[in-house]
């Protein structure tokens, strides 16, 4: 997603020069060009392509050139009425709502804890470096076998369930462990955190110490300088992180399929299944309405942090 | 295939020749053929006997059902042998993207069993509710988008492979007999069944389910009208609602690993699936239903533009595919073969009283790759081929509603 706010400028610029200004100077074009391309070939093009299908009509087996609002006007379908509990459209995206905000509320304070203990706690440098990257360790094996990882641990005759048995913790295997959502929102923070680590590390890196230290000398207490010198510091790091896992969170549907069972709701997933029966245009509908959600939170989130002043 | 080639083909037979031989189907260029389907038939073992035999190459390229459709319908040039499932056919044929293939050139085609060319079995009619092959076994014309009602030279698919699906059950975790589909709703299950998720699959269940419940009769199961969707749809959301399924299932291992692990005690299934089960020293039953079975087939489809040799090589294997060896290897794992009498010939007497005779195995059962399945006495879930195939209810289908029965089915996942 930053590079999508990045790529505005770009074509600005290229614009900008062909139709009139010679006086502008080439090399920093020339040095823009090639990602600007890059990025018209593979993100402009594409999402041009998904707008404009997301107007056709369809069949069984073939798309249908048209302006339509078939696709849109079947997606909110019963959404006015309220009273059936609302729409289909409606309750995904709620329940995929609420997941992208549990999940970052864990995440979050999660990811800042470790960033913090990385950047004031551990003192050498190369202990820190080492400690950082033992963090990102588990991403050496493929996310889905992480995901995957869980089930023979949470599932009714699963390790957890044995073990609150012999401890008599529990009387009844525990069900709510796996294919809930708890065991969605648990893979996901073990997924999801290191993307919050690493802004916020590199956030709190850049903090100069001496700050601290005055904040000290002012008469701060530890509590007082985190709350009223580090956070706001730290704020850009925790934006991009958290921006990083709402985005994750909204367009996965692998997640929340193996982990709840393929019983919870996702976007990403009613996308799949009209994908997987050709409903091509149903499906760039649904995309488009996503992608309007998505910038629209992070047009919020960026409101709360300029991060491009902060960078 | 030209005169070289089966004179290499007769030397591989002979055995004794086989180093000569090669040389003569390698001067021609090997053939590869790019054989797009789902896993199920696409084994080893089959692709070494065919280049033994046949000299052909077979080039894999395994996909989930819904990315058969897709290629078939998207990128029909992506492949020379299309491994379809019969009730594909309604989205495939419809974009001309198929040939019809020429029965001239099949030979066993008198001998592929009634069950695709009149839809019955020992002259009994079965039923053929849903895409029942027999419905889309013939096109009008080599190039036709759409099907013939009675017997014509073109053939859209070459069967390979069939069975009847049914409800997997965990017997000793159940310990009382179950009889009816209706059991997959049973609160006493509450939290441990399952279903698939694959709409037009699921939802065929759910109707078997709902009619084995008397809530309503459907005039074809796989075709249902909006108001029935409706109906099956919400028996289901009730049923998920008051937590009755564990979870749903998309693949293959997922369902084997309910059902191992215990998360499920009934749910539905695929028969490897059962197999695999067992062969975990879980005890697993495929367990028939008084309501019958949901029934899918497999065959060989040939796209528009396959020309020359490669439309020769795609023929040889076809015919080599209904020859016996390729039958016997799959009634092995608990599907059916196409042409029976060739597969018969090729398998041992134990193994076919076993597998399609339903009598209990005079020894022990072994599955391809050399490993037990069954110990000797033990009898096939479901007695014989008549048996099980004289029971199909209904087929794997798609319904006219296809587009709303996906919304709906959508719906139910958000409910």
């Amino acid at each position: 997603m930053t590079a999508q706010v990045e790529s505005v400028p770009l074509a600005a610029e290229q614009a900008a020069p062909a139709a009139s200004a010679p006086r502008v100077p080439r090399a920093p074009l020339w040095q823009a060009a090639p990602l600007g391309l890059v990025l018209l070939l593979f993100f402009v093009l594409p999402l041009l392509a998904t707008a404009v299908v997301s107007f056709w009509d369809y069949t069984e087996y073939s798309l249908v050139p048209d302006i339509t609002l078939r696709n849109y006007r079947e997606m909110f379908e019963g959404c006015a009425d309220v009273s059936a509990g609302g729409c289909t459209t409606l309750r995904t995206y709620l329940s995929t709502f609420r997941l992208c905000a549990e999940v970052a509320l864990v995440t979050v304070p999660l990811g800042f804890l470790v960033a913090y203990f990385l950047a004031f706690h551990v003192r050498g440098e190369g202990v820190r470096m080492a400690l950082f990257l033992l963090c990102t360790a588990p991403f050496l094996t493929s996310n889905v076998i992480r995901m995957v990882s869980w089930i023979p641990l949470l599932g009714r005759e699963g390790v957890v369930n044995q073990a609150l048995l012999a401890l008599r913790v529990v009387q009844q295997p525990q069900d709510w462990l796996l294919f809930s959502e708890f065991s969605v929102v648990l893979a996901f923070i073990h997924l999801y955190t290191l993307f919050v680590v690493v802004p916020v590390f590199n956030s709190l890196m850049r903090i100069d110490r001496r700050l601290i230290e005055a904040a000290r000398d002012a008469g701060a207490s530890a509590w007082q300088t985190l709350w009223h010198v580090v956070i706001p510091l730290a704020k850009p790091g925790i934006v991009i992180g958290a921006i990083f896992v709402i985005v994750l969170v909204m367009g996965d549907f692998v997640t929340i399929g193996v982990m709840g069972g393929q019983q919870i709701a996702s976007v990403g997933k009613v996308i799949q299944v009209q994908m997987s029966y050709l409903q091509f245009p149903a499906a760039a509908a649904q995309a488009m309405v996503l992608l309007a959600l998505v910038l629209l939170m992070i047009a919020v989130l960026t409101k709360l942090v300029d991060i491009r002043r902060e960078l | 295939m030209d005169e070289t080639a089966k004179i290499g083909r007769r030397g591989l037979l002979a055995g004794t020749a086989l180093a000569l031989a090669a040389p003569a189907v390698q001067a021609q260029g090997a053939v590869t053929l790019r054989y797009v389907g789902t896993a199920v038939n696409q084994h080893q073992g089959i692709r070494e006997k065919v280049r033994q035999d046949l000299g052909i190459t077979l080039d894999y390229i395994p996909v989930t059902s819904d990315d058969v459709v897709r290629r078939a319908v998207t990128q029909p040039n992506s492949f020379d042998i299309l491994d379809s499932e019969y009730w594909m056919l309604k989205k495939i044929v419809p974009s001309g993207n198929l040939v019809g293939m020429d029965a001239n050139g099949i030979a066993k085609v008198g001998e592929i069993t009634p069950v695709f060319t009149k839809g019955e079995i020992g002259g009994r009619k079965i039923g053929l509710q849903g895409t029942a092959p027999s419905k889309v076994m013939y096109l009008p014309q080599q190039n036709a988008r759409t099907f013939a009602n009675e017997p014509t030279r073109w053939l859209t698919l070459i069967p390979t492979t069939y069975n009847a699906d049914t409800l997997g059950i965990r017997p000793d975790r159940i310990g009382r007999p179950i009889e009816s589909w209706a059991e997959l709703l049973n609160p006493e299950f509450k939290g441990k069944a399952s279903i698939l998720n694959i709409p037009s699959i699921g939802i065929m269940d759910a109707a078997m389910v709902v009619e084995a419940l008397g809530q309503h009769k459907y005039a074809d199961k796989g075709n249902m009208t909006r108001a029935e969707i409706d109906l099956t749809m919400r028996v289901l959301t009730e049923a998920k609602r008051a937590g009755q399924f564990r979870a749903f299932w998309k693949d293959f291992n997922e369902s084997v690993n309910l059902m191992a692990s215990g998360e499920t005690v009934i749910q539905s299934m695929w028969s490897p699936a059962v197999t695999a089960v067992r062969s975990k020293g879980v005890p697993c039953v495929y367990q028939p239903l008084k309501e019958g079975y949901r029934a899918w087939a497999a065959g060989f489809g040939l796209p528009k533009t396959l020309t020359g040799r490669k439309l020769d090589a795609a023929y040889e294997f076809i015919n080599w595919f209904l020859s016996g060896w390729a039958g016997a290897f799959l009634n092995r794992q608990g599907y059916y073969s196409a042409v029976l009498s060739t597969a018969q010939a090729n398998m041992q007497a134990y193994e076919w009283d076993y597998w399609m005779l339903g009598k209990p195995a005079a020894q022990d059962i072994k599955a391809p790759d050399g490993t037990v399945m069954e110990k000797a006495g033990a009898v096939r879930d479901g007695g014989s081929y008549e048996a099980r195939m004289g029971a199909v209810a209904c087929w794997n289908a798609v319904m006219d509603e296809n587009d709303y029965m996906v919304r709906k089915w959508n719906e139910f996942i958000a409910a």
